[in-house]
């Protein structure tokens, strides 16, 4: 393709794609202030915010099919410190939130299949598989995924990304930098901090050297500064789960969360968690709940499983039952107080070393009884995912240590985040059942 | 079968491998039962075997509360609820004690906490693998043309025991037949066989935070080799109800009237 045609067929894409983006928000937020348009017995109506949540993540997208051919491009872990990307103008795509993107739209498993029949177990990761199978085969449901110029792979949420985004180097033949982030069993020490902000700043060199410009600090501060400032609103839109009733659950963060995860660093993505933190709040004065007549209070820990979130959500609120928070939602927001946008280098060593999955399980642990305090809640759901094996771990301990010591009944669920083969949903409907038989007994 | 006149509530367990009723008095002693292989026709079992009830005597229209795989079937029932509920309601009101309850069904174990008071405090599925459930014995068992009863006592009367590794049923069962054609004495495996059963459940109990007394309770406890191996591993007494097998069906029942 010539330069002249891909620019015409950019400007066409972005443009077009745009306005009918743009049409599609207007409308279907007209729709949602149209009095009696949302008929529900389980759920309040979506957030106001919905419709542009919708349109920011389709935007996303839409820019990073023809990325590629505008600037410089990265692919990132969800760990990864991305403000120093950002702020040299890399457009950021997150393969995980593409596999997530791949499990809601029920695409994950046959995209999987095409890693798997190149040779990847089953045992490995369904966000790797995945990504390598949209790799291997350009297949997603999002259009095009550009082609990366530069791999940055963090170690702060597990070891398969070391492996993982070697295999997406070699395919690409592009560098890949690891930052390698120590694990920690107890508070981070100087040493660590130290190792980590200097790979942090080889990064940056490589960063760009393969972008082709430098890193200007007061950009990179700035990036920072909204970061911070996201990540903060972030964690105060959770808060307002603590009310009684719940106005946001945490089925709803697994979707608002695409923004604070994949758009960290840019001002839209301030202005949006704002406007939905002003939002919830006036439901919290209204005293209007996420799930119509919530009865029981829920916690939630690992990553959610993406193929059934929907179902999941609908088999809770049926017996009026409100995931009121996660732990994994809260990854991107209990970190906010590290971030110092006056040493942006040497703040994004601390907080991207102390991601949850980084840390002992007796953190998560105490992570989750805090949560049950603050959030009142009746009991934790434990998604055992055959996926994510760090976040996994301990969960057995730690459910026998919630019920016995704590007195708050835990539930173990064995599933996993992105392939529907390992959900039986007669089996996990079992469980619930019986579950929510203890929560009411 | 006596004393149908005098049952003032039902309760239907549906499980895997066979449909039990019970009736209890206006007291809640457990006053009549039946037990059944199951029927693929889950709703038509379930209203013969109401047929029969009141063929022996028991009044019309009482409380029916359903439980196991199939609870959903049964339309006849006034409510639906787990097995993990009943069985520790129908155990506790039988040993009048909490503490932890083990029940290995046809097609899936669990373990449950049950509170003095007989509430469910936790409880630990394995839904995921045969190797843990009475389907394992069937499979084995069946293999070795041998009964039930002379499969457990063999287990017993063995002098030593064989190590059966394969952690899943199939590759158990494969692993059993190379065993023989190697010699191993077949008492011997039979008891590795029951060992590898024992170790699977006691790993779930542990899991679950074992708390004494620990009670047997579904199909399986009928196996006097699995009780005594799972003494053994556990180190801890085994405490068994009457009818280890209808306990699900007695605390639907129990429910039922709201004893």
């Amino acid at each position: 393709m010539t330069l002249g045609l891909a620019k015409y067929q950019h400007l066409a894409v972005s443009f077009l794609g745009r306005g009918a983006l743009r049409y599609e928000r207007l409308r279907q937020e007209a729709k949602l202030k149209r009095k009696g348009s949302w008929k529900s017995e389980r759920f309040a109506p979506p957030l106001s915010t919905s419709p542009r949540l919708k349109e920011l993540i389709s935007l996303h997208y839409l820019k990073g099919r023809t990325a590629d051919e505008r600037g410089p491009v990265a692919w990132v872990t969800s760990g990864a410190p991305v403000e120093f990307l950002v702020a040299l103008g890399y457009y950021v795509l997150y393969p995980e939130n593409h596999g997530a993107v791949c499990g809601i739209r029920r695409v994950s498993e046959k995209i999987s299949v095409h890693a798997e029949d190149a040779g990847y177990s089953r045992d490995l990761c369904s966000y790797a598989r995945t990504d390598i199978g949209a790799a291997l085969s350009g297949e997603t449901p999002v259009g095009r995924l550009p082609r990366p110029d530069l791999l940055v792979a963090c170690t702060n949420i597990c070891q398969t990304v070391l492996l993982w985004y070697q295999v997406l180097a070699a395919h690409f033949r592009v560098p890949l930098v690891i930052i390698d982030t120590p694990f920690l069993y107890g508070e981070a020490t100087e040493r660590d901090i130290d190792f980590v902000r200097k790979q942090i700043e080889e990064a940056v060199a490589v960063a760009e050297r393969v972008a082709g410009r430098s890193l200007s600090e007061s950009r990179l501060m700035q990036v920072t500064r909204r970061s911070k400032e996201a990540t903060e609103l972030w964690l105060k839109v959770m808060e307002t789960g603590k009310a009684k009733p719940a106005p946001i659950t945490a089925f709803d963060e697994f979707i608002h969360m695409a923004p604070i995860v994949e758009m960290r660093g840019e001002q839209f993505t301030v202005d949006y968690y704002r406007a939905m933190l002003q939002e919830l709040e006036a439901r919290v004065r209204q005293g209007s709940g996420a799930v119509l007549r919530e009865r029981k209070r829920l916690i939630w820990d690992n990553l959610p499983i993406w193929p059934r979130v929907r179902w999941l959500s609908e088999k809770l609120a049926d017996r009026g039952v409100s995931l009121v928070a996660s732990t994994y939602t809260n990854a991107w927001g209990e970190l906010a107080d590290l971030v110092d946008p006056e040493h942006p280098l040497e703040s994004a060593a601390k907080v991207y070393l102390h991601p949850i999955l980084n840390r002992g399980t007796g953190h998560k642990l105490a992570t989750m009884e805090k949560m049950v305090r603050d959030y009142q809640a009746d009991g934790v759901i434990l998604h055992s995912d055959r996926s994510c094996k760090p976040y996994s771990i301990g969960q057995m301990d730690q459910r026998e240590r919630l019920g016995t010591a704590a007195g708050v009944p835990a539930l173990l669920l064995e599933a996993d985040h992105n392939d529907p083969r390992s959900f039986s949903e007669e089996q996990a409907a079992s469980r619930l059942a019986a579950f929510f038989e203890v929560l009411e007994a | 079968m006596s004393d149908a006149a005098s049952i003032r509530a039902l309760g239907i367990d549906a499980g895997s491998t066979t449909m039990k009723m019970v009736g209890v008095d206006a007291e809640g002693a457990l006053v009549w039962h039946a037990l059944e292989e199951m029927d693929p026709r889950i709703e038509a079992q379930a209203e013969r075997l109401l047929d029969v009830v009141r063929a022996d005597g028991c009044p019309d229209s009482l409380p029916l509360i359903a439980t196991g795989y199939g609870r959903r079937l049964i339309t006849r029932a006034d409510r639906k609820v787990t097995e993990i509920t009943c069985h520790a309601r129908g155990v506790h009101r039988e040993l009048g004690h909490g503490g932890t309850l083990i029940d290995i069904g046809g097609q899936d174990s669990k373990v449950i906490v049950v509170s003095e008071e007989g509430k469910v405090v936790n409880f630990s599925m394995n839904d995921k693998c045969a190797a843990g459930t009475g389907r394992f014995l069937e499979v084995v068992s069946g293999r070795l043309r041998m009964p039930m009863d002379a499969f457990a006592d063999t287990a017993l009367a063995a002098d030593g025991e064989v190590g059966i590794s394969s952690t899943c049923t199939v590759f158990a069962e494969s692993e059993m037949i190379s065993l023989l054609a190697h010699g191993a004495p077949v008492e011997r495996i039979v008891r590795g066989l029951h060992r590898s059963l024992v170790q699977r459940v006691s790993a779930l109990a542990r899991g679950a935070g074992l708390r004494p007394p620990v009670m047997l309770s579904g199909g399986v406890a009928r196996s006097r080799a699995i009780r005594t191996l799972l003494a053994e591993t556990l180190r801890q007494e085994i405490v068994l109800p009457r009818h280890p097998q209808l306990m699900g069906a007695y605390g639907a029942a129990l429910l039922a009237l709201g004893a």
